[in-house]
Parts: C-alpha cells; sequence; structure tokens
C-alpha cells in the first residue's frame, strides 16, 4: 500500500467522508477514490455501486483485477427534540444499526431517565452541531415543532447534506417554517429536500407508531441516495 | 494530528498501521479480499503486522492470524505482495484452517 494513500485515506475516515481504496492485485498499485471524484468506464460504474451499498469486493475491469475497499461512514441518527415519539425512535432506530443522539435544550425533556443509554445532549442544536457538525450521512429529524428549537438544525442540516431532512408539524406549520427557512436564506431547492410532514404515509397515530414511519422513510433515503446529485461518477 | 470523534482509533487497524510508519517501523497490511461461506470476518476487513510479529485487527475469528502474521513477515522482507487462501478445517491443516467451514482469501501487502 502507497503511504499516501494509507494517510489520505485515513483522512477521509476520520472526517467522515466516504473513500474507496482501489488496489490492483495485479501490480499492487492503488490509489484512494472520494465520493464524486470522476472514474470512467466499467471501474468507475463498479465504484459508483461501492459507494451505493457500500460492500468491498473485486471487480474484473480493463482486463485487470482491482479489489475495491469500500469505507463507509457509520450512517447516524440526530433527532431534535427529547419528546415522546423520540422515546420510541431512539432504540428503535439503535436496532436498526443507526446510532442515535437526541438534542434537546429542555432539560425536563432531555433527562437520562426518559432515555436510558442514549446520547443526550440537554443543550442547544447550535452548540452541539457546531461541536460535532452534520453530514451527508447523518439523518436528522427535528420533532419538536417549536422554531426556536427546530430551525437552526433544519437549516444546519440542509448545508450539510443530510441525506434525510424530517420535520414534525402539520401542514400550515411547515408553511411557515418555509417562509422562515427561506429568510434565513434557505434555497427553494434544499427546503424541497424536507420531509414535512414526516414519516412514510402508513397512517401511523401513537408515538411510536410515527417513531417507525419516520425511521423507515430515513432508511429509504440511505438505500436509494442518489451520487449522480452531487454531479458524480459515471 | 487531530483526533477523530467518529473512530475508535485505538483500535482501528488503519490508523495504528499510520501510526507506526510514523514511527519509523516497517508495516504489512493484510485485507479479507475474498470469503466463501460463513467466513468471520467481512471482505475489506484488516489485520496489520510490524516486522517483529506485531499485530492489530482480525482477518478471521482468530483462526489464521498466526499464519498471516508469518506470510507478512515475509512480505515486509521481500517487499512482494502475496495472495493468501484458506479453506475448511482439517487434521492436517487445523493450523491454518478455518474451523467454521468457510474459506477466505487475504491480499498481504508491504505498506511502501
Amino acid at each position: 500500500m502507497d503511504p499516501y494513500a494509507l494517510k489520505t485515506l485515513n483522512a477521509e475516515r476520520r472526517a467522515r467522508r466516504a473513500a474507496i481504496l482501489v488496489t490492483d492485485l495485479g501490480d499492487g498499485r492503488d490509489r484512494v477514490v472520494r465520493e464524486g471524484d470522476r472514474v470512467a468506464g466499467e471501474l468507475g460504474a463498479a465504484i459508483a455501486k461501492a459507494f451505493r451499498t457500500g460492500n468491498s469486493g473485486s471487480v474484473e475491469a480493463e482486463g485487470r483485477t482491482f479489489f475495491l475497499n469500500a469505507h463507509l461512514p457509520q450512517p447516524r441518527l440526530v433527532v431534535i427534540g427529547a419528546v415522546h415519539i423520540s422515546q420510541a425512535l431512539a432504540p428503535m432506530a439503535r436496532i436498526a444499526g443507526y446510532p442515535v443522539e437526541i438534542i434537546d435544550p429542555r432539560t425536563a425533556f432531555a433527562t437520562p431517565d426518559r432515555f436510558p443509554d442514549i446520547a443526550l445532549h440537554a443543550e442547544w442544536p447550535e452548540d452541539v452541531l457546531t461541536r460535532q457538525p452534520l453530514d451527508s450521512y447523518t439523518a436528522l429529524a427535528a420533532l419538536t415543532h417549536d422554531p426556536k428549537i427546530d430551525d437552526f438544525a433544519l437549516k444546519a442540516a440542509l448545508d450539510a447534506g443530510c441525506f434525510y431532512v424530517g420535520a414534525l408539524g402539520s401542514r400550515k406549520t411547515h408553511t411557515k417554517r418555509v417562509e422562515r427557512l427561506l429568510a434565513s436564506g434557505a434555497t427553494a431547492d434544499q427546503i424541497a429536500r424536507i420531509h414535512a410532514p414526516i414519516g412514510l404515509d402508513i397512517g401511523a397515530a401513537s408515538p411510536a407508531e410515527i417513531a417507525v414511519a419516520v425511521l423507515a422513510q430515513a432508511i429509504h433515503a440511505f438505500r436509494s441516495r442518489g451520487l449522480e446529485s452531487k454531479g458524480a461518477v459515471a | 494530528m487531530e483526533r477523530s470523534i467518529y473512530l475508535d482509533e485505538a483500535r482501528d487497524p488503519l490508523i495504528i498501521a499510520e501510526g507506526w510508519m510514523k514511527d519509523g517501523k516497517d508495516v504489512a497490511i493484510a485485507t479479507v479480499v475474498e470469503t466463501w461461506g460463513s467466513a468471520p470476518r467481512p471482505v475489506g476487513s484488516h489485520l496489520v503486522i510490524d516486522a517483529e510479529g506485531n499485530f492489530h485487527g482480525s482477518v478471521s475469528g482468530g483462526c489464521v492470524e498466526g499464519a498471516v502474521v508469518t506470510e507478512a513477515v515475509d512480505v515486509i522482507d521481500s517487499g512482494t505482495a502475496k495472495m493468501l487462501e484458506f479453506g475448511v478445517a482439517d487434521e492436517t491443516a487445523w493450523q491454518v484452517g478455518l474451523s467454521c467451514g468457510g474459506r477466505i482469501k487475504v491480499y498481504v501487502e508491504r505498506l511502501g
């Protein structure tokens, strides 16, 4: 392995950015391909697939055998609001393989008693998200429907390219939210990425059912996320 | 070097390999490139080895690491990468077999 390739790969992994180490198993030469880098032909198609699935494996292309080692950041879920839905959503998401963090500055809501064994921040989203920025392998569900708490996080999620952005609230609530986000500089394209009302339409009524709808929608967004939108990969 | 809050750096084989390299050690990296059947570690898993035979990570459930380490020390000496294949354990090959019944292919290369 090329020492430079190892350094580059580790830097990408530390920054929670997806990268693939491509090794020619014939001559041992390797290089790091970042998500969005343009690679032509059969190899490019295989790389695009590896970014999408996260699966590593060998591929025959251009008469050579390459090993693609896909290093994708673990997808995670950030929930704004230590509310009743979150109490169901957090354990469900964790079981599904999406580690969860909950942010809510209201200390009466964000208590370890209500959220045992869950990473919980009884702080403003502004503070937590500055320390631990969102990224394209993070889903964000805003569940307080309080503009003071949700709005900053929603704008941050859109700017960071979170693979899923959902916001709880009625259509009327969302209309007002859209006006505020536009005023704060969000584009119409960004706002179109917000899932609101939140959750797949499964007729969910109870907090736990809404949690299922939200989790299913986030999983669907992750598994169907296209690289094309980032101008990538042939 | 800035530490990441997202990686378990103390146990991450590729981070350890980079650290060894910075300390001036000779390093080999072994990677599972193919599996058949019930292989214990998925394709892409790493074992990293230094010239003294110290290692971190895994390419199996502990079944073939010893053999990989031995080969890795050769690879560090020669600089030539090797493709190793391990199959089902039998009585004659118990030392380097996979008791789970799977088969794996491991690519061993020198760093640098």
